[in-house]
C-alpha cells in the first residue's frame, strides 16, 4: 500500500497547491508540495533497499479498471518490482531535493504555487510511467510527463522564446508518441494484450513470425520493437528527435536538473529495459538502438564543446549521455543502461543544481564568457559542481577499483559494449570513447571558464544592471529573452571604473535551501557508483525478472582486455589535459581555432543545422501547405464551384429562382413536406 | 420504469417550455428554458440509471400508430442513451451561455428548447420517416438561430448551411422510400437486421451517405461549419459541435453499417480516404487560422474524421472507439467554443490575436481552457484520448497506411491547438482591454467546471461510457463480421529463434563472425 501513497501525494499536493494557488499562500503551497514529495522518498527508499537485500517481491497493486473494448482491455494498476524501485528511488529523491532547491531559486517568482504544483505533477506522472503494468498506463505518465515538461518549460510564459520551446518539446515528442502508440496497436494485434508481463512471457515465441506494416511484410519482433523505441527515442532526445531537449533550458534550471537530466529524458531507456526481454527478440531493433545511441552520444558532445550557454552545454551532455545508456541497451546489458541511469540522475541533477547556483549568483547571466573566478565567491557550489564533474568525467582507479560515479557506470558501458563483440558493438565502443574524450573537455571546459581565470562579468548585461539598479531590488519576474549565445556585440558594456572585471559586482553563494540539495546530490555522485556497483552490473538475483540479465555478457565484460578497461580513463585525462591547455593555459587557442577551423565550428555549432533544416522542411511546409489548402482549396475551389457557384447561378437565373433563395426556410420546409406526402402515398399502395 | 414514458416526457418537457416561452418576456422565458432543460437533464440521469445494461436491445420503447404509413415509435438502446444524455447535459449549459442575447430572448430561447425537443427525438425514433422528419427539421432552429441572433455575416453563413444539407437529404429521402418499399416496414430496428440485395445496397449506401457525410461533416463537403460556427452564438455553436455533428456519425452507426454492410466495405477506401484526407489537410488549416471559432471548427472536421475511420474499421475498438470520440467531441468542443465564448462576451473579437497573456488576469479560466486544449489533443486521462486511441487501436487492425496517416492529426493537432493557447492565454498582455478582463463568474464556472469533470471521468473511467453501448456494438460488430475488408498487418507464424538477440558466450554467437576481445 505504500506504493499507494508514494504515486498519489504528490498528485494530491499538485491538485491543491495548483487549485489553491495565490488563494493558498506561496509557503503552504510549497510546504505541502514539499513535504508531500519527501514523504514519498521516505517511502520509497525502504522498497528499494528491499530489492536490494532481496526481502521484497515484484508485485502489482491494482487501482481502477479503466478500458475494456472487446479483447482490449487494460487498467490502472502499479507494478513494483527491482527495476520500479530504481526509478522510484531516483525519481522521489531528485524531485525531493528540487523541490526543496526552488524554496531558495524561486523565491522572488510571484507565481510560485504554480511552479511547485506543476514539479509536482510531473513527479506523480513519472511515477505512474514506471509503475506501469501495462504498455497504455506507460503511455499515460509518458504523455503526462509531457505535459509538465510543456507546462514547465514554458513557466515563464510571458517570453517568446518559452513559448516556443514548450511547444516544439511537446510537438516533437509527439512525432515520437506517434511511434509509441503505432507500437502499442501492433503489440495488441500480435499479443492480443497490452499488460507488459504477458507481452513479454509470449514474445519469445513470435520472434519468426512476420507481420504486415505500410504495405511490406516484416519480422514482428523487430518492426514492433522499433516503432516502440521511436517512442523512446522522442523522450529521451535521440539523434533526429533530440531538437527539443537544448531549447526545453528555456525552463527554470530546478525543472532542468529534475525533467530535462534526471528523469523524464530517461523514460526512453527505462522503456527498453522494461521491455528488454521482447527487445532480445529484436536483433535488427537493438542494433538499431546501439547504432542511434553510439551516434547520438558522440554528435552531442561535440555540440557542448562548442556552447557559451552553461545550461546548453550541460544539456548536450544529457543527450550525449542518454546515448550511453542506449547503446548498452543495444547490445544487452541493461543493467548497465540501468545502473548509469541511476548514477547519472544524481551527478547530472547536481551539474544542473550547481549551474542553477552559479546563474543564481550571477544574476541570471548564463553565458560562459561572462563567468570566470567564480571559485572563492561561491566555494560551496564551486566545489558540489566539482564533484558533479569528477563523477561525469568518470574519475577513478582502475586497480583499486574506486572511483566517482561515472567512473563505474560509464566505464562498464564501454567494457560492455567491446566485449559485445560486434561489429555494432565495436562501432559503440569506439564512438563512447570519443565522447567520453569530448565530455571530459567540455566538462572542464565548462569549470574552467566558470571558475578559473580572471572575472569577465562587466561583459554581462545582467551583471550591469543589477550594479547599477541596486541587487536587492526586486528583479523582473520573468528573465528577459536569452541572447543568442553567439551574439556577442549586444553584450559588451564596457566598465571604465571596475579595471578587473568584476564592474564591482560581489556575487553571493546560494542560500541554505539551495546547497543542502547540492551537497546531498554530490554524496551520489562520489559514492553511488561505488556503493551500488556490484548490485546494478553483477547481481542477477538483484534484477530478478525484471529486465533481461544476459550472464555470459557481464563475464566477457569482465574479461575485457586491460587497455580497453583503461580506455575511459586514458580519454579522460587528455580531455581534461585538452581543456586546461585551452583555458587556463594559453587562452588564446580557442580563438584561433575557431578562425582555422570556423567552417567546421559553425557547423558544430550551429547544432550541425538540425533546427534549420526541421524548419526548412518541416514547419514552414506545414504552415504553407496550410494557406495553400485554405485559401486555394476551402475557399478558391470548394466555396467556389460548391456553395457560392450555386449562389451565383441562382442570382443570374430567374424571378423565381430568387424566391426561392430568400424564403429558402419555407421551401425547404415545403420540400420535406412533398417528400414525405409522396412517402406516404407510396407506402399506403 | 414500468410503463413510463419517459423518452415522451423529455419530448414533452422542452416542448411545452417552448411553447410557454414565446407568450413571456425575456427575464421569464430564461427562467422557463434553463429549469426545463434542467428538467430534461434530471430525467437524463434517471433514463441511465435505469438502463439496463445486458437487458433487451431496445428499451424503453413506445409506440403508437399514427396515420397512414406514419408511427409514433420510440425506443432506444445504449448508443442512442449515451447521445441523448449528452445533448440533454449540453442544453442547460447552453441557455447559461445564452446571458448575452439581448435580441428577442424569447423566440430564441424557444428555438432552443424546440432543437432540444428535435435532438433527443433523432436519437430516440425508431421509426424511419419519424426519424427523417426530426433529422431534417433539426435544421430549422438552427437555421434560425445562426440567421437571426448570428453574427455581420450570417445570412451567407445560413444559405450554405442550407444548400449542403438539401443536397444529402433528398437523396435519403428517396433511398428511404425505396427501403420501405422493399422491406415493407418503417421500423428501424427490423430494418437493421433486414438483408438488402448487395446491388441496391451500393446506391442505398451512397444516398445516405450524402446524407450524413454533410452533417458530420467529411471533407470536402465541409465548408459550410467553418461558416456556421463563425456566424453561430456561442451557444449555437455548442449546440453545433456538441449534437448536430453526432447526428452524422450516429447515422453511420444506425444505417449505412448495419443495414448495408456489404455496401460499407464496399466503399471502405473513399471513407478512408476522404477521412485521411480531412485529418491531414483541415489540421493544416487549422494552423494558419486567425479567428478562434474558424479554428476550433477546423479541428472538428479532424476529429470527426477519427470517427469515420473508427466507424469504418469494422471492429469493436474502432466502433466503440468512434462512439467515444463523439461524446468526448460533443464535450470537449462544447467547452472550447464556451470558452471562445467567455472572451468574446467580454471583448466582442474573435480574433487570436486581440488577446494573449490572458493567464495572468484570468487564471482560472487558463487552467479550464489548458484542460480542454488537452483533452482536444487527446491527453491520456482525458475523454479525447480513450475516444481517439481505440479508434485508431481499432483502424491499425483494418489498415496500416489509414492508422498511420491519420494519426499525424495527434501531431498537427498538438501544434495547432498549443499554438492558440500559446496566443490566448500565454505570451505578454498586449491590449489594455484584454488585459482588463475579469475572470471567470459564477455563471461560467457552472457552464465549464461540469464539462471539465465529465471529461475527467470519461478519461479516467470510461467504463461508465463503454459498458451502456458494449452489447450494441457487439451486436454491430457480429452483423458487420461478414462484409469486414482483411486487414493488412496480420500476423503470419514463423518458427521463434533459438535465443536472445544479444546472446554470447556459453551459447554460440550465430552471424556473429568477430571474437570477443580480438582487438
Amino acid at each position: 500500500m505504500q506504493i499507494l501513497l508514494i504515486v498519489f501525494l504528490p498528485l494530491l499536493a499538485a491538485i491543491v497547491a495548483g487549485l489553491g494557488n495565490r488563494a493558498l499562500g506561496n509557503t503552504v503551497a510549497k510546504s505541502l508540495t514539499t513535504g508531500a514529495l519527501f514523504v514519498s522518498c521516505a517511502l520509497s527508499w525502504p522498497i528499494f533497499l528491499g530489492f536490494l537485500n532481496g526481502t521484497a517481491e515484484a508485485h502489482v497493486v491494482p487501482v481502477l479498471q479503466w478500458v475494456q473494448s472487446g479483447t482490449l482491455s487494460f487498467d490502472w494498476a502499479l507494478r513494483v518490482d527491482t527495476l520500479t524501485a530504481v526509478m522510484l528511488v531516483v525519481i522521489t529523491s531528485v524531485s525531493a531535493l528540487v523541490h526543496l532547491y526552488s524554496w531558495g531559486y524561486m523565491d522572488e517568482d510571484p507565481d510560485q504555487p504554480r511552479f511547485f504544483a506543476y514539479l509536482s505533477l510531473f513527479t506523480f506522472a513519472m511515477l505512474m510511467l514506471v509503475t506501469a503494468d501495462n504498455l497504455v498506463q506507460m503511455f499515460f505518465g509518458w504523455e503526462g510527463v509531457g505535459l509538465a515538461s510543456y507546462l514547465l518549460i514554458g513557466f515563464w510564459f510571458k517570453k517568446p522564446s518559452a513559448n516556443k520551446a514548450a511547444i516544439k518539446a511537446f510537438v516533437v515528442n509527439r512525432v515520437g508518441d506517434l511511434g509509441f502508440m503505432l507500437g502499442i496497436f501492433g503489440t495488441f494485434l500480435v499479443f492480443q494484450t497490452t499488460s507488459i508481463p504477458e507481452i513479454l512471457a509470449a514474445a519469445p515465441g513470435m520472434s519468426g513470425s512476420s507481420i504486415g506494416f505500410l504495405g511490406m511484410r516484416l519480422q514482428t519482433m523487430d518492426i514492433l520493437c522499433i516503432l516502440l523505441f521511436i517512442g523512446a527515442m522522442g523522450k529521451s532526445a535521440q539523434l533526429g528527435l533530440h531538437t527539443w531537449l537544448p531549447d526545453a533550458m528555456e525552463g527554470p534550471t530546478p525543472v532542468s536538473a529534475l525533467i530535462h537530466a534526471a528523469t523524464m529524458v530517461t523514460a526512453g531507456v527505462f522503456m527498453v529495459c522494461r521491455l528488454s526481454p521482447m527487445f532480445e527478440t529484436a536483433p535488427v531493433a537493438l542494433g538499431m538502438v546501439t547504432f542511434i545511441g553510439a551516434a547520438t552520444c558522440f554528435f552531442a558532445a561535440t555540440i557542448g564543446t562548442t556552447q557559451w550557454d552553461i545550461k546548453r552545454v550541460i544539456a548536450y551532455s544529457t543527450c550525449s549521455q542518454l546515448g550511453y545508456m542506449f547503446f548498452a541497451a543495444g547490445v544487452g546489458a541493461y543493467g548497465a543502461a540501468m545502473f548509469h541511469l541511476f548514477t547519472h540522475a544524481f551527478f547530472k541533477a547536481l551539474l544542473f543544481l550547481g549551474a542553477g547556483s552559479v546563474i543564481h549568483a550571477m544574476h541570471h547571466e548564463q553565458d560562459m564568457r561572462y563567468y570566470g573566478a567564480l571559485r572563492k565567491h561561491i566555494p560551496f557550489t564551486f566545489w558540489a559542481m566539482m564533484a558533479g564533474t569528477l563523477a561525469i568525467t568518470g574519475v577513478g582507479v582502475y586497480w583499486l577499483h574506486a572511483g566517482f560515479a561515472g567512473f563505474h557506470s560509464k566505464d562498464a558501458i564501454l567494457e560492455v559494449a567491446f566485449a559485445r563483440g560486434t561489429e555494432l558493438g565495436t562501432f559503440a565502443f569506439w564512438m563512447g570513447a570519443i565522447a567520453a574524450l569530448l565530455t571530459s573537455f567540455y566538462s572542464w571546459r565548462l569549470m574552467f571558464l566558470t571558475f578559473w581565470g580572471k572575472p569577465r562579468w562587466a561583459g554581462s548585461e545582467h551583471i550591469q544592471h543589477a550594479v547599477h539598479h541596486g541587487h536587492d531590488e526586486p528583479e523582473e519576474h520573468n528573465p528577459p529573452a536569452q541572447e543568442d549565445a553567439g551574439d556577442e556585440v549586444t553584450h559588451h558594456v564596457p566598465s571604465p571604473e571596475h579595471g578587473d572585471g568584476t564592474a564591482g559586482y560581489h556575487p553571493h553563494e546560494s542560500p541554505l535551501t539551495m546547497l543542502v540539495p547540492l551537497g546531498l546530490l554530490a554524496l551520489g555522485a562520489v559514492f553511488a557508483g561505488w556503493v551500488f556497483s556490484h548490485a546494478f552490473l553483477d547481481d542477477p538475483a538483484f534484477w530478478g525478472d525484471s529486465i533481461f540479465y544476459n550472464e555470459a555478457l557481464i563475464h566477457q565484460m569482465h574479461a575485457v582486455p586491460l587497455w580497453v578497461k583503461l580506455t575511459a580513463t586514458i580519454v579522460m585525462l587528455i580531455g581534461l589535459f585538452g581543456a586546461w591547455f585551452a583555458y587556463i593555459r594559453d587562452t588564446s587557442i580557442p580563438g584561433k581555432f575557431v578562425e582555422q577551423f570556423s567552417l567546421l565550428h559553425n557547423f558544430v555549432y550551429r547544432k550541425w543545422y538540425f533546427d534549420e533544416l526541421y524548419d526548412l522542411i518541416f514547419v514552414r511546409p506545414a504552415f504553407w501547405f496550410g494557406r495553400q489548402f485554405w485559401k486555394r482549396g476551402d475557399v478558391g475551389l470548394i466555396d467556389r464551384f460548391g456553395p457560392d457557384g450555386a449562389a451565383w447561378v441562382v442570382a443570374k437565373g430567374t424571378v423565381a429562382a430568387k424566391k426561392v433563395q430568400s424564403g429558402y426556410l419555407y421551401s425547404y420546409a415545403l420540400v420535406m413536406l412533398l417528400g414525405l406526402v409522396a412517402a406516404v402515398t407510396w407506402v399506403l399502395m | 420504469m414500468g410503463g413510463f414514458p419517459i423518452l415522451s416526457v423529455m419530448l414533452l418537457v422542452p416542448l411545452l417550455a417552448a411553447v410557454a416561452c414565446l407568450f413571456v418576456e425575456a427575464k421569464a422565458a430564461r427562467t422557463i428554458a434553463l429549469a426545463a432543460t434542467l428538467i430534461d437533464l434530471a430525467l437524463g440521469v434517471v433514463l441511465w440509471l435505469n438502463f439496463d445494461i445486458g437487458g433487451p436491445q431496445w428499451q424503453f420503447t413506445e409506440h403508437a400508430p399514427l396515420f397512414a404509413g406514419f408511427n409514433y415509435a420510440l425506443g432506444i438502446d445504449g448508443i442512442a442513451m449515451l447521445l441523448i444524455v449528452l445533448s440533454v447535459f449540453l442544453m442547460p449549459i447552453c441557455i447559461l451561455a445564452s446571458h448575452s442575447i439581448e435580441k428577442r430572448v424569447s423566440e430564441y430561447m424557444a428555438a432552443f428548447l424546440f432543437m432540444e425537443v428535435l435532438m433527443i427525438g433523432v436519437f430516440a425514433a425508431q421509426d424511419l420517416f419519424l426519424f427523417y422528419m426530426l433529422f431534417e427539421g433539426v435544421l430549422i432552429p438552427m437555421y434560425l438561430i445562426i440567421g437571426i441572433w448570428g453574427g455581420q455575416n450570417r445570412i451567407y453563413a445560413a444559405y450554405k448551411f442550407f444548400l449542403y444539407t438539401l443536397l444529402g437529404s433528398v437523396l435519403m429521402l428517396i433511398a428511404m422510400l425505396w427501403m420501405v418499399n422493399e422491406a415493407g416496414t418503417t421500423d428501424i430496428p427490423t430494418l437493421m437486421q433486414y438483408d438488402f440485395p448487395p446491388a441496391a445496397q451500393t446506391w442505398l449506401w451512397l444516398a445516405f451517405f450524402a446524407s450524413f457525410a454533410v452533417k458530420m461533416p467529411m471533407w470536402p463537403v465541409h465548408t459550410w461549419l467553418p461558416d456556421a460556427h463563425v456566424q453561430a452564438p456561442t451557444a449555437g455553436s455548442v449546440i453545433l459541435a456538441g449534437v448536430l455533428l453526432k447526428m452524422g456519425g450516429y447515422g453511420f452507426i444506425r444505417f449505412s453499417l448495419p443495414m448495408f454492410p456489404e455496401a460499407s466495405a464496399q466503399f471502405v477506401w473513399l471513407i478512408w480516404g476522404l477521412s485521411m484526407a480531412a485529418v491531414v489537410i483541415t489540421s493544416l488549416i487549422a494552423l494558419v487560422q486567425q479567428d478562434m471559432k474558424k479554428l476550433i471548427a477546423y479541428s472538428s472536421v479532424a476529429h470527426m474524421a477519427i470517427v469515420t475511420v473508427g466507424l469504418f474499421a469494422f471492429n469493436v475498438q474502432g466502433l466503440e472507439g468512434a462512439m467515444i470520440v463523439m461524446l468526448s467531441h460533443g464535450l470537449v468542443s462544447g467547452a472550447l467554443f464556451l470558452c471562445v465564448g467567455v472572451i468574446y462576451d467580454r471583448l466582442h473579437t474573435r480574433e487570436i490575436d486581440r488577446y494573449g497573456g490572458l493567464a495572468i488576469n484570468m487564471p482560472k479560466y487558463a487552467l479550464f481552457f489548458l484542460l480542454f486544449t488537452m483533452a482536444s489533443i487527446g491527453l491520456p486521462g482525458t475523454s479525447g484520448f480513450v475516444g481517439e486511441f481505440l479508434s485508431l487501436a481499432g483502424i491499425y487492425q483494418a489498415n496500416t497506411w489509414v492508422t498511420l496517416v491519420c494519426a499525424t492529426g495527434i501531431i498537427l493537432g498538438a501544434g495547432y491547438m498549443l499554438y492558440l493557447y500559446w496566443r490566448i492565454a500565454f505570451g505578454v498582455q498586449k491590449n489594455a482591454d484584454a488585459a482588463a478582463m475579469p475572470d471567470l463568474s459564477l455563471r461560467e464556472w457552472l457552464m465549464l467546471g461540469p464539462i471539465a469533470a465529465a471529461v475527467l471521468w470519461m478519461g479516467v473511467y470510461p467504463e461508465s461510457f463503454l459498458a451502456p453501448m458494449r452489447q450494441d456494438i457487439a451486436a454491430l460488430d457480429a452483423r458487420l463480421s461478414r462484409a469486414a475488408p482483411e486487414g493488412d498487418a496480420h500476423l503470419v507464424a514463423g518458427t521463434p529463434h533459438a535465443e536472445a538477440a544479444n546472446a554470447v558466450g556459453g551459447t554460440h554467437d550465430a552471424g556473429h563472425g568477430e571474437a570477443e576481445g580480438a582487438h
